[in-house]
């Protein structure tokens, strides 16, 4: 009885996980894109991106979701509910990847730049090789941090009737009236993939840590 | 003497409303050391700058080998790649070694293929005395080998002419020589070279021909012993006196 009870949240968790890992790498390509422009880019490019975060961070994340889910599964498109609610939230996460990243970016010293310059490497060049190894490695704590919030976040498209954890949980509840059981294996199934993920991250921050003196 | 390496015809930068230097013409030949000296925010290193094209001029032309750098289809990088540049602050690339510092212009902008590229980056590092410190980062390095790295990072890309923008003003007194015996023996092997310093030693030692820079023009040029000894301008007579003054004491003790 248990064991069919938890053998049914635990289905969800492959689709949980692969929710997260469409929006986060989603997520990831569309900020950093985001961050380089407005980082290295032009007036108008700048304040487009700034805007575009701005927005996205000053709504609720569930809000966002429903409206790009209807976008994303409406006439012009016409995606699953799996992947119009992962899409949906690696979009979300865009904006706040973004920041990460372009904090990192604005983090490293210009010399870097003009002394990839200054030896002939096109500003291209130079973001490829020189600014971006660097920056990426400042940015995998904090980047870290919004990984786990992706993973949670996944949770979100439950509403949107995609069966992963969130949604057994709930169905169970409702059918076994054990809402105590259904939503604590839930929360300890979260718990436990989000431990994963940052002592992942953490063992990849150390790993590219670069050596000092001092260290 | 043939025709110069490196010319500046009648230069002038402007940051907003101040003129950094204006009109200012500087030929730079074949194999010479060129020293120039003169007091901070005289637009010394804003002039190096323009001649690598690092900041943009206002006015005036550059040539480097007799073609116009400064033209309008003039490839930038191109011309980088020819005039290689030491910073007063080293500048390394700080996620990579001594080693790839040396060798990322030439696997990434000379595409030059691997085994080519590490054997020219050994031989550089090798030349500044730095082969047993190839796989250090810049921050388990002195700033006098950070500095040294940073001249064989420049030279790997085969350069006509070398600038170094106050190469030791950063170091710590003990680790300068190690960088001026690199620059005197690049200079010996006929390296062009232009060079900012406040090392009154160096210039009377090493350069063919010192110029003395202030307020954004060149006051004076000469051979060391005629700027040294037989200064043309009052001016040229102060700053060395000041410089004496001030550097003087820590080169009689070296
Ligand atoms: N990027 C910049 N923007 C505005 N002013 C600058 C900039 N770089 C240098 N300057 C000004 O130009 C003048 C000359 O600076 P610099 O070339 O560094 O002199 P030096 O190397 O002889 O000490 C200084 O007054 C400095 O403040
Ligand atoms: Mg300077």
């Amino acid at each position: 009885m248990l064991s069919n009870f938890l053998s049914y949240i635990f289905q969800g968790i492959s689709i949980t996980i692969a929710v997260t890992l469409v929006a986060l790498p989603a997520g990831l390509v569309l900020g950093l894109g985001l961050a380089l422009v407005n980082t290295y880019g032009g007036v108008w490019l700048k304040r487009l991106s700034a805007l575009y975060s701005l927005l996205m961070r000053g709504v609720p994340p569930v809000v966002l979701l429903f409206i790009l889910y209807f976008i994303l599964s409406g006439n012009l498109v016409n995606l699953t509910p799996f992947w119009a609610g992962s899409v949906s939230l690696g979009v979300i996460s865009s904006a706040y990847q973004m920041e990460i990243l372009r904090g990192a970016l604005l983090s490293i010293s210009g010399g870097q730049m003009v002394a990839a310059r200054a030896i002939g490497m096109s500003r291209l060049q130079a973001i490829q090789h020189i600014i971006l190894p660097q920056a990426l490695r400042i940015a995998i704590p904090p980047w870290s941090n919004e990984a786990s919030i992706v993973l949670k976040d996944s949770s979100l498209v439950y509403a949107l009737g995609v069966p992963e954890i969130l949604r057994r949980a709930q169905q169970l509840s409702a059918t076994t009236q054990q809402p105590l059981l259904a939503f604590g294996a839930a929360a300890l199934i979260y718990f436990v993939l989000v431990f994963f993920v940052n002592r992942g991250l953490d063992v990849l921050a150390k790993k590219t840590r670069l050596p000092t003196q001092h260290a | 003497m043939d025709s110069p390496i490196l010319q500046a015809k009648n230069l002038t930068k402007i940051y907003g409303q101040n003129v950094i230097f204006q009109d200012i013409s500087l030929d730079v030949y074949r194999g010479e050391t060129i020293v120039i000296i003169g007091p901070s925010g005289t637009g010394k290193s804003t002039l190096l700058r323009c001649m690598n094209l690092l900041t943009p001029i206002d006015s005036g032309k550059i040539f480097l080998n007799g073609k116009e750098i400064t033209a309008r289809d003039a490839n930038e990088d191109k011309v980088r790649q020819q005039i290689g540049m030491v910073f007063q602050n080293f500048l390394l690339f700080n996620h990579l070694t001594a080693f790839d510092n040396v060798m990322i212009g030439l696997s990434k902008v000379k595409k030059m293929p691997k085994a080519q590229a590490r054997e020219k980056a050994l031989y550089e590092l090798n030349r500044v005395g730095l082969s047993d410190r190839a796989d250090h980062y810049p921050g388990q390095l002195s700033g006098g080998q950070l500095q040294r790295v940073g001249i064989a990072r420049a030279l790997a890309m085969d350069p006509s002419v070398m600038l170094f923008d106050e190469p030791t003003s950063a170091l710590d007194p003990e680790l300068i020589g190690e960088v001026l015996g690199v620059m005197e023996t690049l200079s010996r092997e006929h390296m062009t070279m232009l060079v900012v310093t406040h090392e009154m030693g160096f210039a009377r030692e090493v350069a063919n021909r010192i110029v003395f820079m202030e307020k954004g023009s060149i006051v004076e040029q000469g051979a060391p012993d005629d700027l040294f000894y037989r200064p043309q301008h009052e001016r040229t007579r102060e700053f060395l006196w000041k410089i004496t003054e001030l550097y003087g004491k820590k080169e009689e003790k070296s």
